[in-house]
């Protein structure tokens, strides 16, 4: 092959190129409007009885999350891992509020046992909640820094690391 | 256990495929009949292991077995008995199980029929088709397994995509896949062409059919998928021109090109780089459209599967450009093509503006699909790029081509003479333009839909002309009428066959314009028992009716609906409301017409029963269309029949 028809080959690296930089993005990180913001307020009926309200939290680093039982496999793949951080980041001053929309309240109570949740754990019977925080789907995930300001928006299944990153950095911020 | 046992088949079948390829190859360079016999033995081991593990999955669905991630994710105990069997193919990893299956049988029909009479290449060819589903079975086994467990097993599924519930759902899949995988074939031709050196017209004589069975199928795709939208996304369209639609338009368009292209190469040996490129693209298009679906880096509806899925795709296409574009540099000097051009007022001139319309509109169509990627890369905004986009671009390219099409099946090879063109193109002229006159006089005043109408009647002239002509010539040999007729169209079934396919894209054709351009839309709020008119339609607003489903709550609303004549009964377009969905999903009411549909979408309501918000469009020859896909279908068939006679 003589070099100078290596052009037909290489011409299509560049469009190759531009496809390998697409796993770097996330088209579905579309910038949520509330980061910044303060954390709309609501209040939340338990499923262990009693009420939550957001405005009680403040001072603490809230991790906001929305989840459904019937949310394969990502929710399942989290459940276990915002339990852990629960137990883990409880005593310094942060609280994980799960949030249960589009559910039935049996396949609720049912996720809750199998993973042994023991953070606060509420439903949002008419989607109030999901919707003045522009739920688009579940899971998503909020965190609320001390001042009652959301700082992150994360959809998808949480990880531990980015759990440990993202409480680590808002429990140093001062109160 | 039974998922163990499909994974293993899905194993035991990459091992094959792996050996297969190289046996092959090996076999094909040395000369080795009894290695290639063996590499043909892996294939057929490779369908039957693949049929188990499809027919395994297909169980573990019917078993509710929600062990298996896959079937966790894609049913739950409501869903109904057809869709867990077609639940196979509603997501990635059954899709991919049916795929490479269908590759499999593809692979099957090649050793059936070219074992003896393709000796030399078929070895080659062989080799390529079972590397190819080497790379889907790794796919399978490593990033996207069908048999994944899960763990813990929960008490039951999230269930089907509910926009998936529907008969269309069942067959546009098949009908894409089938030409998706069908056009490895007549790429995996060119690549032991490519490969031995020997690039004669052989490979394109013998897999023309394939290659027109692969259009086909993924034409039907592409119409199946549009009638989907059209009866279940319940917004009245049937293309919005979303990556994923584009991602199975573009192959369709390189094809359409190829399938046109091929013939100018069988006849004045022109344009064989151009030929082998095309199926190469088309080939990789296919690989591109799954891609660009199912890796996320597109934005496309609700999907959170991210994995490596991606980075194998991309990776097999790198693979795959790059050691077919290395092959064609590297056999370029064989590659001289043996006719020139001899004037442009020539069908071969004309096949080359058609070839370059179509891969124009593909490479539109690919910028504006990665262009928010593009964007993001260069300039780090995000954009999306839409129906305006796509359409002002394409609409004038396709016209363009409808045109082309009237012209190039009727004017003469290498110089058509003013007289020819003439006889030809006299009448059909002047029947498009009258037509035009006639409907700008009946009151239709937009440019476009009137330059459509004119070009559809005169490619549909041009065809009658000839068929005609044709007829006539017989009828003086002393045949009757029908006669003639019958027997010119079998005797030149690849001509008009053609013709028959060109007619249903006429159809197609007017069906978008129609829709398009006169479609006629309300959306209101009604009181209980309030009407609103809608064209020549009456729609009343009689109330709301609740019912509890296997696997959704519905609520329809009834309407009684008449036109300007008479009563046409009730309508009752619903809602339905599935547990694991943010959003109802709409149950579309219509009624199909040859002038138009009636087509009612239910928006809100109130809970009493007593408001509800109705969406009525009048959508003017929407079901030409699907009688476009109707007539494609006996044309494809006129086509692919056996030919009586060997000529064009």
């Amino acid at each position: 092959m003589s070099w100078r028809r290596l052009w037909i080959p290489l011409s299509v690296l560049p469009l190759l190129g531009l496809l390998a930089y697409g796993f770097r993005t996330d088209p579905r990180a579309v910038p949520s409007p509330l980061v910044g913001r303060p954390a709309p307020p609501f209040t939340l009926t338990l499923f262990d009885d009693g009420a939550l309200r957001l405005d009680d939290l403040r001072g603490k680093v809230v991790v906001l999350n929305f989840w459904a039982s019937w949310c394969y496999p990502a929710c399942y793949e989290e459940a276990p891992v915002l339990e852990e951080g629960w137990r883990t980041y409880q005593d310094r001053g942060a609280v994980i509020v799960g949030i249960d929309i589009q559910d039935t309240e049996e396949g609720a109570r049912r996720f809750i046992e199998q993973f042994g949740l023991t953070f606060p754990n509420g439903p949002d019977p008419r989607g109030k909640i999901s919707i003045d925080y522009g739920v688009y789907g579940v899971p998503e995930t909020f965190f609320i820094d001390r001042q009652g300001r959301i700082r992150a928006k994360h959809v998808g299944a949480v990880t531990a690391p980015l759990l440990r990153e993202r409480l680590e950095a808002l429990l140093e911020e001062p109160a | 256990m039974i998922p163990e046992i499909g994974f293993a088949a899905i194993t035991v079948a990459l091992a094959l495929a792996c050996y297969g390829t190289g046996a092959g190859a090996l076999g094909a360079a040395r000369h080795r009949p009894a290695l290639v016999a063996s590499a043909q033995h892996a294939a057929v081991g490779i369908f039957v292991l693949l049929a188990v593990a499809m027919l395994l999955l297909v169980y573990a669905f019917l078993t509710f077995d929600f062990s298996v991630r896959y079937v966790a994710s894609n049913t739950n105990r409501g869903t109904p008995f057809y869709y867990r069997i077609t639940a196979l193919w509603g997501a990635l990893e059954g899709s991919l199980v049916l795929w490479t299956w269908m590759l499999a049988g593809y692979t099957l029909l090649v050793v059936a029929f070219y074992r003896w009479r393709q000796r030399e290449a078929y070895p080659w060819v062989l080799a390529v088709l079972l590397g190819i589903m080497a790379f889907f079975l790794l796919v399978m086994t490593v990033p996207a397994s069908p048999f994944q467990r899960l763990d813990p097993i929960p008490v039951d599924g999230r269930g089907l995509n509910p926009l998936l519930e529907d008969t269309g759902m069942i067959t546009h899949p098949i009908f894409l896949y089938l030409g998706f995988t069908g056009f490895t074939v007549p790429f995996a031709f060119a690549m032991a062409g490519l490969i031995r050196g020997r690039l004669d017209e052989a490979w394109i004589t013998v897999t023309r059919r394939w290659t027109v069975l692969a259009w086909y199928f993924l034409s039907m795709g592409l119409l199946i998928g549009g009638w989907w939208s059209y009866h279940v996304l319940g917004w009245g369209g049937y293309w919005a021109w979303d990556p994923v639609e584009n991602a199975a338009f573009m192959p369709w368009l390189t094809a359409t090109a190829f399938l046109h292209s091929v013939m100018i190469q069988e006849r004045r040996r022109m344009l064989k780089v151009w030929n082998l490129l095309l199926i190469i693209l088309t080939f990789s298009l296919t690989l591109f459209g799954t891609f660009l679906t199912r890796s996320g880096i597109i934005a496309s509806v609700h999907s959170f599967t991210q994995g490596t899925i991606g980075a194998f795709f991309l990776a097999f296409i790198a693979l795959v450009l790059l050691f077919s574009l290395s092959l064609l540099a590297w056999r370029a000097d064989r590659l001289r093509g043996q006719g020139e051009l001899d004037s442009l007022i020539s069908r071969e001139s004309v096949f080359h503006l058609n070839n370059f319309f179509h891969v124009g509109v593909t490479f539109t169509v690919l910028l504006g699909t990665v262009f928010p990627l593009l964007s993001e890369a260069v300039r780090g905004v995000k954009v999306s790029v839409g129906e305006p986009f796509f359409n002002a671009v394409s609409i004038p390219i396709f016209l363009a081509l409808i045109f082309l099409m009237g012209v190039g099946p009727m004017i003469a090879w290498r110089r058509a003479s003013w007289a020819g063109l003439k006889r030809n193109f006299l009448w059909p002229v002047a029947i498009g333009a009258a037509g035009a006159l006639v409907f700008f006089l009946l009151g239709v005043r937009h440019a476009l839909a009137l330059l459509t109408l004119g070009l559809v009647l005169f490619v549909a002239a041009t065809m009658v002309h000839d068929f005609w002509r044709g007829t006539r010539a017989r009828m003086r040999a002393g045949r009757g009428p029908v006669g003639a007729m019958a027997d010119l169209a079998l005797r030149q079934n690849r001509r008009y066959g053609g013709f028959v396919v060109h007619q249903g894209v006429l159809l197609v054709a007017l069906g978008i314009t129609g829709s398009q351009v006169f479609s006629v839309r309300t959306e209101t709020s009604l009181r209980r028992g309030e009407s609103i008119e809608v064209g020549r339609y009456q729609v009343r607003f009689e109330g709301l009716e609740a019912e509890e489903k296997s696997n959704h709550f519905l609520v329809t609303g009834v309407f009684t609906v008449a036109n300007d004549r008479h009563v046409m009964g009730r309508m009752s377009p619903g809602k339905k409301f599935y547990p694991q969905e943010q959003q109802p999903i709409a149950h579309v009411a219509y009624r199909s017409g040859w002038r138009e549909d009636f087509y009612l979408v239910l928006g809100d309501f109130s809970r009493d029963g007593q408001l509800a918000t109705v969406l009525a469009m009048v959508n003017p020859l929407v079901s030409w269309i699907w009688l476009g896909g109707v007539v494609i279908t006996l044309g494809t068939a006129l086509l692919v029949l056996p030919g009586r006679r060997r000529d064009a």
